[in-house]
Formats: structure tokens, sequence, C-alpha cells
């Protein structure tokens, strides 16, 4: 047993934040601030370049042939450089959607509500980034049915909540052509969730260090406010949380590779649950910690906090997952 | 990252548990909670069974006596122990974990052979005098004074939270050697026989009612310079060593308890009713990923030791997570309890299905509001995350102090 993040891994994960800040630094994403396409088709191809989409598809495949595991660590680091787009959703598409596993084709993810599902009555059904969408895929219990984009009636939604996720709304969320089965959206649905939780982790990692470098520079009587403890301390609160919940990702997404050690299926609704907690608890800290500056747009924080808002509504909300981990304790 | 354990820790598993199986249920009953002559030799009967097996030290290098294990065979040998119910290590806690090793790094030859293998066979019990009444968090303003008498040193002062002093027979005891502003830089390490004359032992009630801490009176207590263990005043030096043979596993069995005690309160809220409510049921399944996720991180810290021998910052994050964890715990099953609670005491329930374990569910409860105490408060620990983990400036040091705050101010018992 050997639970430390290995060279390779570590150099992985460097190498595709090496990608982020060349690539991607924060004013070129914040250029497509509050438009219909945050999207940039040329970046994109190059995360598929990179291997991002195609990193756990078979080598005979034309994949990678890496595990989850990996793939966990790379997509902390598209968190924590907040990279817009249906990261999570091209990567499961691999294999699946011809071009999602070079960044040629963008495929989106929505779920079909269940019939009955409580408390979701009169909601439409909200699509992110359609117009940037090639394919769009359904999930729901029964399997995935792939849309084209171009064909639904959607609205798009002013001010979005996240300005680098645009939305729609659909007046109805039509059948689509089946191109998986029950058994594939149920993994679908376990490694979206690892996935997505790894992305939650960057948000997480995001709002702790934008509050520590704001914390060391900001000067009220008379020293820097990171010196006092009620600041400090919520910064620490926000480091633990942080790791508590990577380590959980990190142990999820290993328990998928290694199915022996464990119940992948739990152990990816506890690292979801613990994920989508640390970084929306910790984006709101960060806010508190910019004072003024963390209520202003000008400041990052707030794209972390509404990023971390927009995961936390896909692959499993809080409820739901605590619901099922409550499930397995009780012996269901 | 590989989680999978290789075949030779499997084998060290599998005949662990083989022996466990076939040694526990020959083991006497358990002494009551009260009884200290009886828990002590309770304990150190059990330790003498670990001996006599090649299990006493598992972790202690075999220089020093010991087995020598690997950081994941010690993970692998708490969990064994805890998941079997096994004995606690009980009053061999300061011995085992943290005089012994101390003796087995900074110890003479002479120190080593004389004190390590009773501790191993369970021969002699240890206790730990390091904190005072002025000094907890602050531990380098300790004022307990040896002074140098030929060759001996003559001490006096008061210490606090010393656990099983009564049933002691040595005490690993700081003493301020150096000028009284000295800190960190003034203070020795020592033995104190626990029968010297001048000591007096005065037992301290804690919040659940138990009795295993004391207060230590020292009235001119003679101890040979021959027990001092490391150079006079470099005995702060000597106490961090001993911190670096943990490996991330003090808490193991905690954990796995945590576990077992949330399994108990599902139980219970199934016979209650309150498993129908979602409030409840959710409050389980966080607390089951929670735990989940500390237990993932023990693993991380384990396998961080394994590799460079040190401990690194997880121990840090580990229990800060962990204390906060083991609070909610506590107050989900006293909840469930609801007015059977008010009670430390397993009582019969009336649906004929017999005992509601509120006499484990309270006592857990109030011991658990321990965890963001000792050993470093909660506080001391966000202070080191805060500082030395994220960089943020220090707080001001208000003390005639030289600034050398480490990683460990505050760890005492």
């Amino acid at each position: 047993m050997d639970f430390e993040v290995s060279e390779f891994e570590a150099e992985l994960a460097g190498g595709i934040r090496r990608l982020c800040e060349g690539r991607f630094p924060l004013d070129t994403i914040r250029s497509r601030e509050s438009t219909d396409h945050a999207i940039d088709r040329d970046g994109w191809r190059e995360l598929g370049d990179a291997g991002v989409f195609h990193l756990c598809l078979a080598e005979e495949a034309g994949g990678v042939g890496l595990g989850l595991a990996e793939a966990a660590l790379v997509f902390e680091e598209l968190g924590r450089a907040l990279i817009p787009g249906p990261l999570v959703a091209s990567h499961l598409a691999a294999g699946l959607i011809d071009g999602a596993d070079d960044g040629s084709v963008v495929v989106g993810l929505v779920e079909r509500p269940a019939p009955g599902a409580v408390g979701t009555g009169v909601l439409p059904v909200v699509v992110e980034h359609l117009a940037d969408l090639d394919v769009l895929l359904v999930l729901s219990d029964q399997g995935i049915e792939r849309l084209d984009p171009a064909t639904l009636d959607a609205t798009p939604l002013p001010r979005p909540m996240d300005p680098l996720t645009p939305v729609w709304a659909l007046s109805t969320l039509p059948v689509g052509e089946p191109v998986a089965d029950a058994e594939i959206a149920a993994w679908w649905r376990r490694d979206g969730a690892v996935l997505t939780a790894a992305l939650q982790v960057g948000m997480a990692q995001l709002a702790c260090d934008l509050a520590v470098e704001y914390a060391k520079g900001r000067v009220q009587f008379g020293r820097p406010i990171g010196g006092f403890q009620a600041v400090k301390h919520i910064c620490s609160d926000m480091a633990v949380r942080a790791e508590v919940a990577r380590i959980a990702v990190q142990a999820a997404a290993v328990t998928v590779d290694q199915p022996d050690v464990g119940d992948a299926v739990l152990a990816a609704a506890g690292a979801k649950l613990l994920a989508d907690e640390a970084a929306v608890t910790n984006g709101r800290s960060s806010i508190q910690v910019h004072g003024g500056m963390g209520f202003t747009w000008e400041v990052p924080v707030h794209l972390a906090y509404k990023r971390a808002r927009v995961l936390a509504t896909t692959f499993g909300t809080a409820d739901a997952l605590a619901e099922e981990l409550a499930d397995s304790l009780a012996g269901a | 990252m590989d989680l999978r354990y290789s075949d030779a820790e499997q084998a060290f598993r599998s005949s662990l548990r083989a022996w466990l199986e076939k040694t526990l249920p020959d083991l006497p009953d358990k002494p009551s909670p009260d009884d200290w002559p009886g828990r002590r030799a309770y304990d150190t009967h059990w330790q003498r069974l670990l001996f006599d097996a090649g299990y006493a030290g598992v972790d202690w290098p075999v220089e020093g006596g010991g087995r020598g294990a690997s950081p994941v065979e010690e993970l692998i040998f708490k969990e064994e122990l805890e998941r079997a119910h096994a004995p606690y290590v009980g009053v061999n806690f300061v011995g085992l974990l943290h005089a012994g090793p101390t003796v087995i790094a900074e110890g003479t030859p002479e120190q080593r052979a004389r004190f390590l293998p009773p501790i191993l066979r369970g021969d002699e019990v240890w206790c730990q005098g390091f904190s005072e009444p002025n000094a907890g968090s602050d531990l380098a303003s300790m004022r307990t004074r040896a002074v140098r008498d030929g060759d001996d040193y003559v001490i006096s002062g008061q210490k606090i939270w010393t656990s099983h002093a009564e049933v002691a027979d040595y005490c690993e005891l700081l003493v301020r050697t150096g000028p009284e502003d000295s800190r960190h830089r003034g203070i020795s390490w020592l033995i104190l026989p626990m029968d010297t004359p001048g000591v007096d032992i005065r037992p301290l009630h804690t919040i659940a009612g138990s009795t295993e801490f004391a207060e230590l009176f020292l009235d001119e207590v003679r101890v040979p310079v021959a027990n001092r263990v490391g150079e006079e005043n470099d005995g702060w030096r000597v106490t961090m060593v001993t911190l670096s043979f943990e490996r991330g596993t003090a808490f193991v069995g905690d954990l796995l308890e945590a576990i077992e005690l949330l399994t108990a309160s599902v139980e219970l809220a199934r016979r209650t009713g309150a498993w129908a409510d979602p409030a409840t049921r959710r409050q389980a399944g966080h607390l089951k990923a929670e735990l989940d996720a500390l237990w993932a991180l023990t693993k991380r810290n384990v396998s961080q030791a394994a590799r460079t021998g040190v401990p690194g910052v997880g121990g840090t994050y580990f229990k800060l997570a962990y204390s906060e964890t083991r609070h909610k715990l506590g107050e989900f099953s006293l909840a469930l309890l609801d007015r059977a609670g008010l009670s430390a005491h397993d009582i019969e329930g009336t649906d004929g299905l017999g005992l509601l374990p509120a006499g484990t569910m309270v006592e857990d409860w109030l011991r658990g509001i321990s965890l963001t105490i000792a050993a470093g408060t909660s506080q001391i620990q966000r202070n080191i995350v805060g500082e030395r983990i994220l960089g943020l400036p220090k707080e001001p040091q208000t003390a005639k102090a030289p600034a050398k705050t480490t990683a460990t101010s505050g760890v005492t018992g």
C-alpha cells in the first residue's frame, strides 16, 4: 500500500498546470466572460492534444490508457485554472462520440429529470454552453441519448450566475438517439462524480490560494491581516477542507481503478459530497477574507465561488449523495 | 497511488489476525474504569502477551528492541487490534509511544539497556510531566526548576495532566535548568522515579468523571544527573525528536472506533424510528463521507512516513478535521438518544430488543470534547497551518521570547 502521489503522477499534474498557466491565464479566460461562447475552440483542441479527454481511453482505442486516479489529478488542475466548458462530459464521451477524444468535438451533458422527482416539478431543463456544443448527451438511469444541439428549442438565459458558464433553458427535452445502456450510464455517474469533485478540489484550492495571497498583502492596523488569528484561522480551515476533499477524491479515483480495495460508487459519492462542500465553503470564506474587494466583479474569487455552485448541481447534489451514503450504512 | 496491500503486508495481517483470534478469548475480565491497580495489571499483562508473541514495540526500531515494522505494518497492526477489540495500549501509552522512543533516540547505552526492555515487557509504567498550570499551549514558558547539587538535581514545581501518575514507575519530566527566561534553550529531560521522596500526586477528575489525570507536586525532589537524557538545556530538542517517531498512525484506533460508533448510531436510529427522517439519514451519510476521507488521509500520511521517514503536514490536517467530525458524531448520537442520553448508562429499550447503548455514546461524546484541546488545541493547530504551511505572518510575540516557535509547541500530556 502506497497512497502517495507517485513521481509520474505529480509530473503529469505539473504538466497540465504549466499548460494552463501558459495557454489559459485568467485574463484570457475572463475575456469571454458574459458571452454565449465561453469556450475557446482552439484551446479545447489543445486540451485534447494534451490528453485531457482521452487520458483514460485504452491505448488500442487511441487513448493514453491511464486510470481515473491520474485523470483526477489532471482535473484538479483544470478546476484550479477555472477552465470553462463541459470538461467532464467530453472526457466521459471519449470513445463513444467521435472527436470527443481529441477535442475537435465539444460534448455537453444534461440529466433527464426522473419522472416524479421531488422538488423539480415546474423547473425547466437548463443546459450549459449550448452555443459551443457539437453534441448534447442526455443521462438517465436507463442510459445515454444523443441530441443535436442545433435542433433544440432553447432560450438563452441572461445574466448566468457564473459569467463563464452561459446557460439555456429548454422548453422540452426531446428523446434522443440511444448511444449507451444503463450499465454505462451508471459508471458515467460514478466517474463523472469523481472528476467533477476533482474540479471542485481545484476550486477549493484556488479560493484558498487567493485568500492567503490577499491576507499577506492587505495591511490594516499596521500589519498584514493574515497575521490576525481571526483571518488566519479562516485560511487554515480552508486549507484543511481542501486537503480532506482532495484525499477523498484521490481515494475514490484509486478505488475505481482498483475495485478490490473498496466500494467505488460509495467512495465517489463521499468524494463529491465533501468536494462540493469544500469548494462552496472555501469560495464563501475567501470572499470574506477579501472583505469589500471580495464583493467586486474585478477580484476573481467570485468566479471560483460561482463555478463551485454550478458544479455542485451536477453528478449528484449534496442531499442525494448523503442519502446514498446513508443507505449503505443501513444495509439498504 | 496504490491502495492495495502487498503480499508481505497481507501475510503480516493474517498471522496477526490468527494470533488475536487465539489469544483474545483467554484474556481476563476488564477491570472497572476506576480500579487503577487492576487496570495496570490488565494493561501490562496484555503488553506481556504482545511481547511474547513478538509484537511489542511493533513500530520501535530493532536496535531499541522493537520489531522495526514499516509504517504500513504499523497501520495494519493498529487496525487489526481495533477491529478485534483488543485491549488499548492503556497505561503503557507514555512508555511505548513517548518515553521509550525518546530513550532510543537520545539515551545513553546504559539508559537504553536499563529502561527499554521493561517497557516492552510491560514490567514498568511511565507517565508524562510536561505541561504546567501556567504552561499549556506555551509549553516553553514552563517553570519547574532543577538545581544541580553534586550528582543530583533538586527539583521543585508543579506538573499537570499527568495521566496514569498513580500507577506509574517513572515520569518523563521536563525541568528548567537554564535561566528563568531561557524558554526553549533552558529545558532538560529527566527520568524521575515516581517513588522518590517529595513527589505528591493529586488526582484530577475529568469532565467525563474519569480519574486518569493527576497533578504532580514536586518539592525538593532529588534525581540523579545520570537520569538526564540528552545534554543539559537540550531537553526541548530531545522532546521534539520523539515526535519524528509518529508516523501518522496515532489516531488509527480512535478513528475505527468512531466508524463503529456511527454504525451503532444508525442501528439506534432505526430502532427509534429517527431513520425515517431524511435529516437524520443525511447527517449519517455526511459523517460516513467524512470518516472515510479521514481513513484515506491516514493512509496518505502513513504512505508519506514510509517514503520519507518523517511525518508530513498531514497529521495537523488530520487532527483538525478529525476532532470536528468526532464532535459532530457525538452530537448526532446524543440527539438520537434524546432523554435516554441524560445518563451515561445503557438503558433497556421499550421495544424488547435489549439495551440502548447510552453508556458508550454519552461517554464517548464527553470524551470527544477533549479532542480539540489535547495534544495541541485546534487554535494552536490552526496557527501552525496558517504560519508554517500557508506562510501567513506570525502572531506578534509579546514575551521576552526568542521566537523559536515550533510545530509542536503545546503537544503535551
